[in-house]
C-alpha cells in the first residue's frame, strides 16, 4: 500500500518493472493471445486479466482497483476463472500468460464473486435507506448483480455484525466508518496522489479499521476525492450529508473557475439549487480529481449574492432599484465622461463572453483603458506573444518533464491539480523538481535554491550549480507563478525566466515541440482577457484616475459582479451577474485551453448574465454593439480571437526565442526582496476569492486546520 | 510457523516415464534393489540433529565437535552447480508446510544478476499451533542454521541471510545471536567466509508476535518495517522480494540441513522415506500422548509406530485415539480409523485429505471435545488474521461464531452444509494461505466429525424443549 515512496530508492530496472506491468519483461515486447470467454485478444505482455478483458468490452466487478491507483488486490471481488488453473485468479493484479482462457462468466467465478459478496455484506450494515452513497453505490449495485438473492447471515440473530466508531477527519468527509469494506483506496489516494500519509490501517482481522489512528483532519487540498473513490458510504461529503438522491438530482456539464486549471465538472443540482459539485474525467487536465476548493466552495454561490441592481442615493447607501433605473443611472455615469475618462477593470471570474462585450463598448465609446486586476510585465513583449502568459508545456505535458523549476510559485494551493500532475511525474519518472522562493510542502521532495533574486540571476547567467542540472536535463520545465509577477519589478522576474528558460532549452537540446517557459496564473479569467487585448495590470488607472471606473467582478464605480464583497460596498452602481454555474459562458485556462460552462440553475433574483447586462447597457449608452445572441457573441469572440471558441483544443504558442530578443529592452531591474508566495500553508488555501470567502464549508475547513495546528498531531 | 499449501505440489509427468521403460534392454541377470517397504526408526548415526535435546554444549565449541563446519569451505569451493546438484538429488522439500522441491526453489535465484544484491531469508517465524522443530534447532544447534545459511546463501548468490525469528522466541534469538558472534569472531561467516573468498553476512531479525509474519511475502513485508500484510503475487520473491531485491524465503529446518546433505551427499539423504518424500524429518508430537516430544525421524515412518516409539502411545492406549492433526493446526484431522496405517509423508497425507505441514502432531483421545478443538483452532486464525482481503477477514470471524454456537450445539444442522460451503468460499480465494489454513481444520471437522455435531444440536434442542415445558 505504501510502497511507493520507498521505490525511488530501488535501481530503475527494477523500478520499471514494479511499478509498470508487476512482471519484469525484457526485450521487445511480443504481444501475447489471450481468450476471454473465448473471445481472442492480442495484449502486451504484463497486461493484467482485468485490462485484457476491458479490451474485448468484458468489465469485471471491482472494489479495490481503481485504474489511477496501484493494485491492492485485496477486495477479491475480480477473481475469475482461468482454464486449468485450480484456483480463481484476481483479476487486477494477475498479468496474463500466453494461451490462458479467461471465464468472466463461468460457474467458478459467479460462485467466487457472490461468495465475497456474501463476506462483504456480512459485516456491512443494511442503512442503505440512510446513507448518502445510496442510488452511487458499487456495494449496492454489485450486489444486485452479483450476489445472492438472500441472506443466510443466521448469526445476526446471535452476534450482530461488527460495528465501528466513526473518525472526525475533518469538515468535508463525513465517516461511517461501520460501511467500510477495507479496500484500501482511500489510503492508497492519500499515500500516491495527495502525498499525504495521513490515512492507514490500524488493528488486523476483523478489528482492522481505516483512520487516521489519532484523531486528526485529513490534511490535504484533495481530501473531497476519497468521497468519490469509496465505494461504499464510508466516506461521504459532509455538506451534502442528507442533502438529497442522486436520482432527484440532474448533473450539468460545466468547467471550474476557482483557479486557472479549468477542471471539468459536473454541476448537481436541484430545483434551482446547486447542491454539490462532481469532478468530470479529462485526461490532460484534472483526470478525475477535483480540489477542495472547486468541490466545496459552491455552497458560496448562494451566500453574499447581488440579487437585485443597486444605486447609490442621496444619502449614500445603496438602494435596491429595478434594472431599467440602474441601467440610466449606469449609462448616464458613462455618457457624462469623455472617452479616455472611462476605464474598465475586470476580475478573475470574468468569462470571455462578457470581456469581449465590455471591450467592445468601452473602445466604442472611446476608451482604451481596460485591465485585468491580475498583472503580468508588459514591457518586452509583454502580452503581445500568446506563449509568453500561457502554461505552454500544458498540464499533462509535465509527466514526461525530468527537471521542472518553479519560481515564486506554490503549486499545491495555486493549481492543486498541476500540482498532482508534478507529484505524479515525480513518483513515475524520477522527475527532479527545485524551487526559487519559500520553502513550501509541495507534497514530493523539491530542492529549495532560495528566496532571492539573485539566485534567479545565477541562474539566468548559467553560474548557479543547479544551472548545470537544467542544461543537462533531457525534457525541462520552467515554471513562474503569477503571482510572483505582481511585484513591482516583476518584468525583470519575467525577464530572467525568460533567460533561463531559453539556455535550458538551447543546452538541452530538446525538440522544437518541446516548450520550457511556463506560466501559472491563479484566476480564471486571466488568459481569456490577454487574448482579447486587456492590459494586465491596473497601474496605469492608478496613475491617471478615471472619472467613471467599470468593475467587472473586481474587487477594486459601476459594477458588475455576481458577489457582494469589497467591489460592491465601494460602488456607486451595482450590476448583479451570474455565477459560472448560472451561464453559458466561455473560459479559457491555463494552457490556453478554451472550455464552457453551460448553465446548471437560473440566477439569483433579478441577476443577469454579464454579457447581457453589458449589452443591454451599451443599448442605454446608445452604443449599438452588434450581436444579440450567445452564438453572435461567440462569433465575434472568433473574429477577435479565434482560439477562444475553439472549445477543448490547446493552440500551441511559440516565438520564444523573438520574446527573449525583446526581453532585452526592459529596463526594470530587480529589487532585492525576497520572492513570496500569498498562499503558503492549507489553511491559506481554502478562501482566495469572493466565492470561497462566502462559503461557510471553505470558513470551517480555515478553523478546522488552524485546530488541527495546534495539536500535537 | 508455516503456511501449507499443497496445491503446489508438482506430479511427475507419467507419460515420459513410460516412454523411458520402453526404450530400455531389460537386464535380467542382475535384480533391481528391492523397493524400500519399512521407514523408521532411525538410526542414531544418520541423525542430522544430535543436540536435539540440549544435552550437549550447543555453543561453537560444542557444534565443531559434532561435525559442524566441518570442511564447509571445500564445500563452498564445489561451486554453486554442485550444491544445488546434491540438494536437488537429495529430493529436500521444504520444511515448511509447503513442501516445495527446495533444489529447485533455490535455483530460481541463479538468473543472470542486473546489479541487485540477493537475499536468503530465513523463517524463524514459527509460530503453527503445534509446531516446536525450529526453537530446538535455533535454542540447541544454532551454528548448523547458520552453517546452512552460508551454504544455501552461497547456492543462491545471497549477499546476506536475514533470519527472521518469531519475537515470543527470545532466549532462541539470543542463542542464534551468540552463535552468529562467534562464526564471526573465527571467520567462519563475513568477509572471506570460511576463507572460501565469498563475503556473506548473516542477521537476527526479531519479529513482533504476528503468525501472518511467517507467510513469505508479509514476513517480508514486516522484515522491510511495514506491516506484516502479504504481497500479491506475483511477482514473486525471486524477482522482487526484500528491499526489491531477489529473495527466497526457507524454513530454519529447510536451510539447517543443507550441510550435512552436501556433506553426507543427497544420495545419502534420498535413501529414507519414498521417493519424492525422501529424507529425515524433525516431528513434533504433542497433545493426549504419554511423552509429547519432538524427535528426528525417518520419512514416510508409520503415524502409529512414531507416536508408540516415541511418545510411548496415546493416554489411555491406542483404542482410545479420537483423531489426529497430522501436520500443525492448518491441516485437516484425520480420524482413528485412518491413523491406524497412514505413513507419515507427504504424499500420504495428501492422499488422506490432509496434508504433512510442518509435521506437528496434535494428538487427541476419546476424553477431547473435538468441536470445540476446533473452535479454538478457528478462533486462533480468526485472531491471526491480517484483514487485507475480504474472504479471510470476514469469513475467519463468521466461522468463529458459527463454531462456538456449534460447540453449544445452539444451531441447526442444515447450517453445517453452511459452514462446509463458507470454508470452501474463503479456500483459495485469498491472498496468502491463511484462508486456507483456518478452512481446513472446519473441513476436516465436519468430513468426520458429522455425526458428533448433529448429536449436540440434538442434545441442545432437547435441552431447550425441556425449558421450555418446564416453564
Amino acid at each position: 500500500m505504501l510502497r511507493l515512496p520507498f521505490l525511488r530508492s530501488i535501481p530503475q530496472v527494477t523500478r520499471a518493472a514494479t511499478l509498470g506491468g508487476r512482471t519484469v519483461v525484457t526485450g521487445a515486447p511480443e504481444k501475447v493471445e489471450v481468450f476471454i470467454d473465448g473471445q481472442p485478444v492480442l495484449v502486451d505482455p504484463g497486461t493484467t486479466v482485468l485490462q485484457a478483458a476491458a479490451m474485448v468490452g468484458v468489465e469485471i466487478p471491482r472494489f479495490c482497483y481503481h485504474e489511477r491507483l496501484s493494485v491492492a488486490g485485496n477486495c477479491r471481488m475480480c477473481l475469475v476463472e482461468v482454464e486449468k488453473s485450480a484456483k480463481p485468479v484476481a483479476a487486477c493484479a494477475m498479468p496474463v500468460m500466453k494461451g490462458w482462457r479467461i471465464k468472466t462468466n463461468s460457474e467458478l467465478t459467479r460462485k467466487a464473486r457472490e461468495g465475497v459478496m456474501e463476506f462483504l455484506l456480512v459485516n456491512h450494515p443494511l442503512d442503505c435507506p440512510i446513507c448518502d452513497q445510496g442510488g452511487e453505490c458499487d456495494l449496492q449495485d454489485q450486489s444486485m448483480t452479483f450476489g445472492s438473492d438472500r441472506s443466510r447471515f443466521t448469526d445476526i440473530t446471535f452476534s450482530g455484525k461488527r460495528a465501528v466508531e466513526d473518525k472526525n477527519v475533518g469538515p468535508l468527509i463525513k465517516t461511517i466508518m461501520t460501511r467500510c469494506i477495507h479496500c484500501t483506496r482511500c489510503i492508497r489516494f492519500g499515500s500516491e496522489v495527495a502525498g499525504v500519509d495521513d490515512l492507514g490501517t490500524t488493528g488486523r482481522g476483523g478489528d482492522m479499521q481505516v483512520g487516521t489512528y489519532v484523531e486528526k483532519m485529513f490534511l490535504s487540498e484533495l481530501s473531497g476525492n476519497v468521497i468519490d473513490l469509496c465505494p461504499v458510504g464510508a466516506l461521504t461529503s459532509k455538506p451534502y450529508a442528507f442533502m438529497a438522491r442522486p436520482w432527484e438530482t440532474r448533473k450539468t456539464d460545466s468547467i471550474d473557475v476557482m483557479d486557472a486549471v479549468g477542471s471539468n465538472i459536473f454541476v448537481t443540482h436541484r430545483t434551482g439549487e446547486v447542491l454539490r459539485v462532481l469532478p468530470r474525467t479529462h485526461e490532460e487536465i484534472n483526470e478525475e480529481w477535483l480540489s477542495d476548493k472547486s468541490r466545496f466552495a459552491c455552497d458560496g454561490l448562494k451566500r453574499q449574492r447581488l440579487v437585485s441592481p443597486m444605486v447609490r442615493d442621496s444619502n449614500g447607501k445603496l438602494v435596491m432599484v429595478e434594472w431599467e433605473d440602474a441601467l440610466v443611472a449606469v449609462a448616464r455615469a458613462l455618457q457624462s465622461a469623455k472617452g479616455d475618462e472611462l476605464a474598465a477593470i475586470v476580475g478573475g471570474f470574468a468569462d470571455a463572453e462578457a470581456l469581449v462585450v465590455l471591450k467592445d463598448m468601452l473602445n466604442t465609446l472611446g476608451s482604451e483603458s481596460l485591465c485585468t486586476e491580475e498583472i503580468f510585465p508588459m514591457d518586452g513583449a509583454g502580452t503581445d506573444l500568446r506563449s509568453n502568459y500561457l502554461l505552454n508545456s500544458t498540464i499533462a505535458g509535465v509527466e514526461e518533464a525530468d527537471v521542472v523549476l518553479l519560481i515564486g510559485t506554490n503549486t499545491r494551493f495555486e493549481a492543486p491539480l498541476f500540482n498532482a500532475r508534478l507529484r505524479k511525474a515525480w513518483i513515475n519518472n524520477d522527475l527532479r523538481v527545485a524551487t526559487v522562493g519559500p520553502k513550501v510542502d509541495l507534497t514530493y521532495e523539491t530542492e529549495n535554491l532560495g528566496d532571492s533574486v539573485q539566485v534567479l540571476k545565477d541562474l539566468a547567467e548559467g553560474r548557479h550549480a543547479f544551472s548545470k542540472v537544467l542544461n543537462g536535463a533531457k525534457r525541462p520545465v520552467i515554471v513562474v507563478g503569477s503571482g510572483a509577477l505582481q511585484r513591482e519589478d516583476g518584468a525583470a522576474i519575467f525577464q530572467l525566466t525568460q533567460r533561463i528558460a531559453q539556455n535550458a532549452r538551447v543546452a538541452s537540446n530538446v525538440s522544437h515541440d518541446w516548450r520550457v517557459l511556463n506560466v501559472l496564473h491563479r484566476v480564471a479569467s486571466q488568459v481569456a482577457a490577454l487574448d482579447l487585448g486587456y492590459k494586465a495590470g491596473i497601474e496605469a488607472i492608478r496613475a491617471k484616475p478615471p472619472k467613471v471606473l467599470f468593475l467587472l467582478g473586481a474587487d477594486e464605480g459601476a459594477i458588475s459582479r455576481h458577489h457582494g464583497d469589497r467591489g460592491a460596498a465601494m460602488a456607486d452602481a451595482v450590476l448583479p451577474g451570474a455565477a459560472y454555474t448560472e451561464k453559458p459562458a466561455t473560459y479559457v485556462n491555463m494552457e490556453g485551453r478554451a472550455q464552457q460552462t453551460f448553465a446548471a440553475i437560473t440566477a439569483p433574483g433579478l441577476a443577469r448574465e454579464d454579457w447581457k447586462i453589458l449589452r443591454a447597457l451599451g443599448e442605454v449608452v446608445g452604443v449599438k454593439l452588434p450581436y444579440d445572441t450567445l452564438t453572435q457573441v461567440r462569433a465575434r469572440l472568433t473574429e477577435v480571437s479565434p482560439n477562444l471558441t475553439r472549445y477543448g483544443d490547446v493552440e500551441a504558442a511559440n516565438y520564444f526565442a523573438q520574446a527573449v530578443e525583446l526581453a532585452k529592452l526592459v529596463k526594470a531591474q530587480p529589487s532585492s526582496a525576497p520572492l513570496d508566495v500569498r498562499q503558503k500553508t492549507l489553511e491559506d488555501f481554502y478562501m482566495t476569492d469572493s466565492i470561497s470567502r462566502a462559503s461557510p464549508t471553505m470558513a470551517k475547513c480555515v478553523q478546522a486546520v488552524k485546530k488541527q495546528r495546534q495539536s500535537k498531531y | 510457523m508455516a503456511l501449507t499449501k499443497l496445491s503446489l505440489f508438482t506430479r511427475p509427468n507419467l507419460s515420459v516415464q513410460s516412454l523411458s521403460v520402453a526404450s530400455t534392454r531389460f537386464n535380467t541377470t542382475t535384480t533391481a534393489p528391492p523397493a524400500k517397504t519399512k521407514f523408521g526408526p532411525l538410526k542414531d548415526e544418520d541423525r542430522i540433529f544430535t543436540n536435539l535435546y540440549g544435552r550437549h554444549d550447543w555453543r561453537l565449541q560444542g557444534a565443531l565437535k559434532r561435525g559442524d563446519w566441518y570442511k564447509t569451505k571445500e564445500i563452498l569451493l564445489k561451486g554453486v552447480d554442485w550444491i544445488l546438484n546434491e540438494v536437488k538429488k537429495s529430493g529436500l522439500r521444504g520444511r515448511g508446510g509447503a513442501g516445495f522441491p527446495s533444489g529447485m526453489k533455490w535455483s530460481f535465484m541463479n538468473k543472470p544478476s542486473d546489479g541487485r544484491p540477493k537475499y536468503l531469508v530465513v523463517n524463524a517465524d514459527e509460530g503453527e499451533p503445534g509446531t516446536c522443530k525450529d526453537r530446538e534447532i535455533m535454542r540447541h544447534d544454532p551454528h548448523k542454521l547458520i552453517e546452512g545459511c552460508l551454504i544455501a546463501g552461497r547456492a543462491m548468490g545471497a549477499r546476506a541471510a536475514y533470519i527472521y525469528i518469531r519475537g515470543e522466541f527470545y532466549n532462541e534469538g539470543t542463542n542464534v545471536q551468540v552463535a552468529i558472534h562467534e562464526a564471526y569472531k573465527q571467520g567462519l561467516i563475513g568477509k572471506n567466509a570460511c576463507g572460501s573468498g565469498y563475503d556473506f553476512d548473516v542477521f537476527v531479525h526479531r519479529g513482533a508476535g504476528a503468525y501472518i509474519c511467517g507467510e513469505e511475502t508479509a514476513l517480508i513485508e514486516s522484515l522491510e518495517g511495514k506491516q506484516g500484510k502479504p504481497r500479491l503475487k506475483p511477482p514473486f520473491p525471486a524477482d522482487i522480494g526484500v528491499f526489491g531485491c531477489p529473495t527466497t524465503v526457507a524454513n530454519v529446518e529447510t536451510v539447517a540441513v543443507a550441510p550435512t546433505i552436501c556433506r553426507r551427499g543427497g544420495d545419502w539423504f534420498v535413501g529414507f522415506g519414498r521417493p519424492r518424500n525422501s529424507g529425515t524429518k524433525l516431528f513434533n508430537i504433542s497433545g493426549h500422548v504419554n511423552n509429547p516430544c519432538t524427535v528426528e525421524e525417518e520419512m514416510s515412518i508409520p503415524l502409529r509406530e512414531l507416536i508408540e516409539r516415541h511418545a510411548r502411545g496415546v493416554i489411555g492406549g491406542w483404542d482410545n485415539l479420537l483423531a489426529v492433526i497430522p501436520g500443525g493446526s492448518s491441516t485437516p484431522m484425520i480420524p482413528r480409523k485412518v491413523c491406524d496405517d497412514v505413513l507419515m509423508d507427504f504424499d500420504a497425507l495428501v492422499a488422506a485429505q490432509t496434508g504433512l505441514g510442518t509435521a506437528a502432531l496434535i494428538v487427541m483421545n476419546k476424553q477431547t471435545d473435538v468441536i470445540r478443538a476446533i473452535a479454538r483452532l478457528i478462533e486462533f486464525y480468526k485472531h491471526e488474521s491480517c484483514g487485507q482481503c475480504t474472504p479471510c477477514r470476514e469469513g475467519t470471524g463468521w466461522m468463529n461464531k458459527i463454531m462456538y454456537r456449534f460447540v453449544e450445539g445452539n444451531a441447526k444442522p442444515e447450517e453445517i452444509d453452511m459452514l462446509w460451503e463458507l470454508s470452501k468460499q474463503i479456500e483459495g480465494h485469498t491472498i496468502c494461505a491463511l484462508g486456507d489454513g483456518a478452512a481446513w481444520p472446519v473441513q476436516g471437522l465436519i468430513r468426520h466429525f458429522r455425526p458428533e455435531i448433529e448429536a449436540r444440536m440434538k442434545s441442545f434442542a432437547e435441552r431447550q424443549q425441556c425449558q421450555k415445558v418446564a416453564a
